[in-house]
């Protein structure tokens, strides 16, 4: 036996240091900036090059030019789509994570984010408070609300429809999603219309500044270039990047994150540990949901006006980004979502760019967006960062 | 006094009758094995103690208390911990976190924790080694030594070791077996259920040997040993 001594610098030698802790937090952040500084770069040069080989089939502007001049803006874009669809798409992989299904009704549990922002900010507009809230203020409540109505939804939702069939097959739940999404569509849409919130809701916000200026690039033969960020856009990129380091500390730190991986890993073992599965299970739908509903109301924020049917689309593009980082792999959500968001954003910008026209770019960007889907099915179906499903036995 | 006790336990897989009626007496300090061929129920037992399995018929008493109607993570609390059939670590986990989740039921801060950390390390050096490693990168004899650990740092009263020696070269059986038999002096009673009698009953106090669902055999292990069916059946001796 080790005299006390020893056992104590013995047990100091495998506690956790900062540095570690710190890796854990930041470690898939900093993967995500790769993958967002790559896309970048790659994405940026392929339309480059394009452009200069493409310059002499146009005559009435210079291309080389504007690609260049609306190179940055499109960055900006890709960001904001790829930090929407990383946030939606970690309510699918978690869930995927723990019970092998894919929720469907997840881009529901996202769209009531954005009606509880639309209705938040009506109710204090009838009180005559909207126009001199502080702006960040609005934000912040507005996004904890989102999140806590959403994750609470999503709890129901897997309390009622999911955990009744979780012994069922595996399509039975698939259906079941189906079915939930369709009914939360329909009771938004009822809440929606027979509130002053109508079908076609008008997201009310306090003035939340103006946009910023990042650089401005010297242009030879012409004005400047302002590279600028209108503000809406910021928020949303800046609370995305907030609530992905919680959630990394919520995994990848704490105790019940550990025993979150723990259940996603093999269920039965996680209950011989004394772990409560259900529990688990819940708080994986309340973390899920609260996510895409705090996107939810970073999107409403952002585009103004939603109707009862404008999760169906990001929910499925979101789950595409979800197949693409790797389902089931937190990181994987983020870096697929990024990576969907730069492939969307450059080809809506600059497919009608180079096409004359003939082509309206942003119409063809959900057809970039499930082509992607069906060439990782076809190629790479584990996704960039999923794991190979073979186990030493 | 007994602290384990199953009485006419049944159970089923669907309509499989898998136990028939099994009946199993654990007293405090004892190693107990369970032994019998592929299939014969053995780690359905344990599977129903560990409450993984719910009997449809008998009982399950733990110093005395019912426990065959309570979640698996409830019973794990009583100080019942089951070292599972194939190992089941976390692979995607550290060696450190798959401990760290043997012990989830307790506090993490609190010097007994570190304690048990310490014995587990003590116990099997192997693991203070790699406790950086993820699970599923050890080897199969590491593996078994982690899944023994992390039921160890739970802090129980009966530890369920199912086919502890399953796949291992000799050398780590007879190792494994070694610290069984620690365990059991440190104060852990054992029930252990295993296809390599031989090994088996050299270390255990008593044996029940199960056929088809059903108890045909319970003696003292040196006696069930010297049985001669026994002896033809699962020790390969004629």
């Amino acid at each position: 036996m080790a005299t006390q001594s020893e056992a104590g610098a013995i047990s100091a030698g495998t506690r956790r240091t900062t540095q570690m802790l710190l890796n854990q937090i930041f470690g898939p952040l900093l993967q995500i900036l790769y993958f967002v500084i790559g896309s970048a770069v790659i994405l940026g040069t392929i339309v480059i090059v394009l452009a200069f080989l493409l310059q002499g089939t146009r005559s009435d502007i210079n291309l080389l030019q504007g690609t260049l001049i609306i190179l940055p803006q499109v960055i900006v874009d890709s960001l904001v789509r790829g930090f929407l669809y990383a946030m939606i798409a970690l309510g699918y992989t978690m869930v995927y994570g723990v019970l092998e299904f894919i929720n469907f009704a997840h881009g529901e549990i996202f769209m009531v984010g954005a009606f509880v922002v639309a209705g938040f900010g009506l109710m204090l507009n009838s009180a005559g408070l909207l126009r001199d809230f502080p702006g960040i203020l609005f934000v912040i409540i507005a996004v904890l609300l989102g999140a806590a109505v959403s994750g609470i939804l999503a709890v129901s939702v897997e309390r009622v429809a999911y955990r009744p069939l979780r012994n069922s097959p595996k399509l039975v739940l698939l259906i079941s999603t189906i079915g939930m999404s369709l009914v939360l569509q329909d009771l938004v849409r009822i809440i929606a219309t027979s509130t002053p919130l109508g079908f076609n809701a008008r997201v009310l916000t306090p003035d939340l500044g103006s946009a910023i200026r990042l650089a401005t690039l010297p242009n030879p033969g012409g004005r400047d270039i302002n590279v600028i960020i209108d503000a809406r856009s910021m928020i949303f990129i800046v609370a995305s990047i907030v609530m992905l380091i919680f959630l990394n500390y919520l995994v990848n730190v704490t105790r019940v994150g550990k025993a979150m991986r723990a259940v996603a890993q093999d269920r039965p073992t996680a209950s011989l540990m004394g772990i409560n599965v259900n529990n688990i299970i819940a708080l994986t739908f309340l973390v899920g949901g609260a996510l895409g509903g705090a996107a939810g109301v970073l999107f409403g924020i952002r585009v103004q006006a939603i109707n009862p049917y404008v999760g169906f689309l990001p929910g499925l593009k979101a789950f595409t980004a979800a197949v693409l980082g790797g389902i089931g792999n937190i990181t994987g959500a983020m870096v697929g979502g990024i990576v969907l968001g730069f492939l969307e954003a450059f080809v809506a910008s600059y497919l009608s760019l180079f096409t004359a026209g003939a082509f309206a770019g942003a119409n063809y960007a959900d057809i970039a967006a499930f082509s992607i889907l069906i060439i990782i099915l076809i190629f790479k179906p584990e996704g960039l960062l999923g794991e190979a499903t073979v186990q030493k036995v | 006094m007994s602290l384990l006790e199953l009485q006419n336990v049944h159970t089923y897989y669907g309509n499989i009758h898998a136990l028939k009626g099994v009946s199993i007496t654990v007293n405090e300090g004892e190693i107990v094995t369970l032994i019998g061929s592929n299939g014969a129920g053995k780690s359905t037992t344990l599977r129903t103690i560990s409450g993984l399995l719910r009997p449809r018929l008998g009982e399950v008493l733990f110093k005395g208390q019912r426990i065959d109607r309570m979640p698996p993570h409830e019973i794990v609390q009583l100080g019942i911990a089951q070292a599972p059939e194939g190992r089941r670590i976390f692979p995607r986990l550290t060696v450190l976190e798959n401990l760290e989740l043997g012990a989830y039921i307790h506090n993490a801060n609190s010097p007994e924790y570190r304690r048990d950390l310490e014995r587990v390390f003590d116990l099997f050096p192997r693991l203070r080694e790699r406790y950086t490693q993820k699970g599923g990168t050890l080897s199969g004899g590491e593996q078994q030594m982690l899944a023994i650990g992390r039921a160890l740092m739970t802090r129980p009263n009966v530890i369920l070791l199912d086919e502890p020696s399953m796949g291992l070269a000799p050398v780590l059986v007879e190792q494994i077996f070694d610290i069984v038999r620690e365990i059991n002096a440190q104060g852990t009673t054992v029930l252990l259920v295993e296809q390599n009698a031989h090994m088996a009953l050299a270390i255990a106090h008593r044996a029940y040997v199960l056929q088809t669902g059903k108890i045909v055999l319970e003696d003292t292990a040196e006696a069930v040993a010297k049985n001669e069916t026994v002896q033809k059946a699962y020790l390969g001796l004629d």
